[in-house]
């Protein structure tokens, strides 16, 4: 019964870690080229609901592509305004996610006439849990392996670090961040399809505050981009333990168990696992 | 960079579009067509179940009674307040609000417009509560009847003799629900488990497929067969664990066989979309009549669906067993708890 109970969990945390670990890596690329990623939320939620739109079309293939590349388009609007237009990046992060919110809810009304519910789209089957948990987490080692071995990942930490000295050897700041961004939207975008996939439909709000957990699981992981996968898995457990300890527990120890998420959350950013740097250039446009 | 003209440039376009609101005609030529506005509750339309009923009930009201309809999917709590204050400075002859978390609001909206009729499902009332005020009728619904029914199935149905129920908020509205299941399963299997989780503490709970899904799956995994869910869209997530894994599931507020046809076993159907087109009917007819109005087992109200779809999937004599407890009850031979024991 228990190795039942024990493999129950375990499908449980791949399944509900997807978002959270590819929107957490997606924001240590956002981050370590030096924009705030606070539009994950956006990313996430728009990712989600261009799959429902494109899984309804033709499957989950095109739902999964639709919603990369959703998320990349909040990418692209949030860099622009970031980069070239110079904004702050936590002023943009928040009106993204604002925008995002009222923005499905309308394109909702739109294709389903009701802003609050997707009709049942063809998704993916509970057994794709395990194959997508272990694909996000190899994401995150693809995304660490590019930022620390290849040229493009150093020119990105530099962008993040000193951008004034980058542009002195020729880096094309911008267009770097740019393209971080951009990556960030998709990544972001991709977990956020996985929601509206396992689910087999959009539902309002659907992203319910991941995007700001797996900015903090950036920050617990020292901005980089394994330990935030990491993190973001362990935000992924804690809300599986609440859900599965539900049906063992009642009353006061139920809603402790709830706050569990949360209270890592607090627990991280209070620096008590260790203090941690960000990018130098984090939030400063050049 | 983009700076005083961009700022210039959004605060024109907010004041167009706040125009645009504004200007729109409220109320075309006064007709004997009877206008209701109906402001929906957590979850919106697509619930598959609450909402849903309240809706079918309206455009069957639209369709037979030629009313003229208009409907508002709140997004969030303060949105409720205006939709229904909004909807009663139109032009509406009766407004419904669907969903207990509209009493407070409704009640106070009812006074300041005592010229529009207002009506409320699953409307609250506490102990000290004063009465309804004259235009504002309360439907209200006896849920742990028709969940004490639902739960005599579930009892009967499992074979693992674990059965499990999921709220969606945890509020004493969503607890008649467990009570009354509870209440059910323990008449026809005194040993048999029932595993109890909620989805959350705030009205989300009732719009959140993701975690239906997850804590069915948790249950299903301890071994239960059959889950009753209590949690309007949240529900949607606890078909899809039936559906992956084959086992039962119970439908709340409307026929939910379609959900899963391989998996629901019964519903538990409260006839919102019969209290709405009522009210309709009555508003039409000049017949509305303020206060309380409560449905349970002896008026219809509440009820349990069997046909030949489900019915493969009662063991012999289940039938007649939750047919004779059903008399029961509709006789006052048994009164179902409330209140979770």
């Amino acid at each position: 019964m228990t190795t039942a109970l024990l493999v129950a969990f375990v499908l449980a945390v791949f399944r509900i870690s997807v978002p959270y670990v590819l929107a957490a890596v997606g924001g240590t690329l956002s981050e370590r080229a030096g924009v705030v990623a606070l539009g994950l939320e956006g990313m996430l939620l728009t990712g989600a609901f261009c799959a429902a739109v494109g899984a309804e079309a033709g499957g989950p293939a095109v739902g999964a592509l639709a919603g990369a590349m959703g998320g990349a388009g909040v990418g692209v609007i949030l860099a622009a305004c970031v980069v070239y237009g110079r904004a702050d990046g936590v002023v943009v992060g928040v009106a993204i996610n604002l925008i995002a919110l009222g923005g499905t809810r309308v394109a909702m009304q739109y294709v389903w006439q009701s802003a609050s519910s997707s009709p049942t789209i063809p998704g993916l089957s509970g057994g794709w849990a395990g194959a997508a948990g272990l694909a996000a987490l190899a994401v995150s080692g693809v995304a660490a392996a590019a930022l620390t071995r290849t040229a493009w990942g150093l020119r990105v930490r530099a962008v993040g670090e000193h951008p004034a000295a980058a542009t002195s050897l020729g880096i094309d700041v911008a267009q770097l961040r740019f393209g971080a961004v951009a990556l960030s939207g998709a990544l972001a975008g991709l977990g956020g399809a996985w929601l509206a996939l396992d689910n087999h439909g959009f539902v309002d709000r659907m992203s319910g505050g991941r995007g700001y957990i797996a900015l903090a699981a950036v920050i617990m992981g020292r901005w980089h981009p394994g330990f935030a996968a990491l993190a973001a898995v362990c935000f992924a457990a804690t809300e599986a333990a609440q859900l599965q300890l539900q049906a063992v527990v009642s009353g006061g120890a139920r809603e402790f168990i709830q706050m569990l998420p949360y209270l890592l959350t607090l627990v991280a950013l209070a620096g008590v696992l260790g203090r941690s740097r960000p990018p130098a250039a984090l939030g400063r446009n050049v | 960079m983009f700076g005083r003209q961009a700022i210039a440039v959004g605060v024109v376009v907010n004041l167009l579009l706040l125009a645009a609101g504004l200007g729109r005609p409220s109320a075309e030529v006064a007709s004997d067509r009877v206008r209701v506005g109906l402001v929906f509750d957590v979850g919106g339309l697509g619930d598959k179940s609450f909402n849903d009923a309240a809706h079918i009930g309206l455009v069957r009201a639209e369709e037979t009674l030629d009313a003229q309809i208009s409907t508002v999917e709140p997004g969030d709590g303060s949105d409720r307040e205006s939709a229904l204050r909004q909807l009663a400075a139109a032009g509406n002859d009766l407004v419904i609000g669907v969903g207990f978390i509209f009493t407070d609001d409704i009640r106070r909206i009812a006074g300041e417009f005592p010229d529009v009729k207002f009506a409320c499902v699953d409307f609250s009332v506490g102990p000290g509560d004063p009465p309804p005020p004259p235009n504002l009728l309360g439907l209200r619904f006896r849920e742990e009847e028709g969940s004490f029914l639902v739960g005599a199935a579930a009892g009967l149905a499992s074979k693992t003799g674990k059965v499990g129920f999921i709220g969606g908020m945890m509020i004493p509205l969503i607890q008649k629900f467990e009570a009354g299941y509870v209440d059910g399963v323990r008449a026809v299997c005194p040993t048999c488990e029932v595993s109890i989780a909620y989805a959350g503490t705030e009205p989300k709970a009732f719009a959140d497929p993701t975690t239906g899904k997850e804590l069915a799956l948790a249950q299903y995994g301890r071994g239960a067969d059959v889950i009753f869910h209590a949690s309007g869209k949240t529900g949607a997530g606890v078909f899809v664990a039936a559906r992956e894994k084959g086992k039962m599931a119970i439908g709340v507020d409307a026929d939910q066989f379609h959900e899963a046809p391989c998996c629901v076993l019964t519903s538990m159907v409260k006839d919102v979309d019969v209290a709405v087109y009522d009210t309709v009917l009555a508003v039409a007819t000049d017949k509305f009549k303020g206060g309380l109005s409560e449905f349970g087992v002896k008026e219809g109200g509440v009820r349990y669906v069997f046909d030949d779809r489900n019915a493969a999937m009662w063991p012999d004599g289940a039938r007649e067993r939750v047919e004779a407890l059903s008399a029961e009850i509709a006789a006052g031979l048994r009164t179902v708890p409330t209140v979770p024991q």
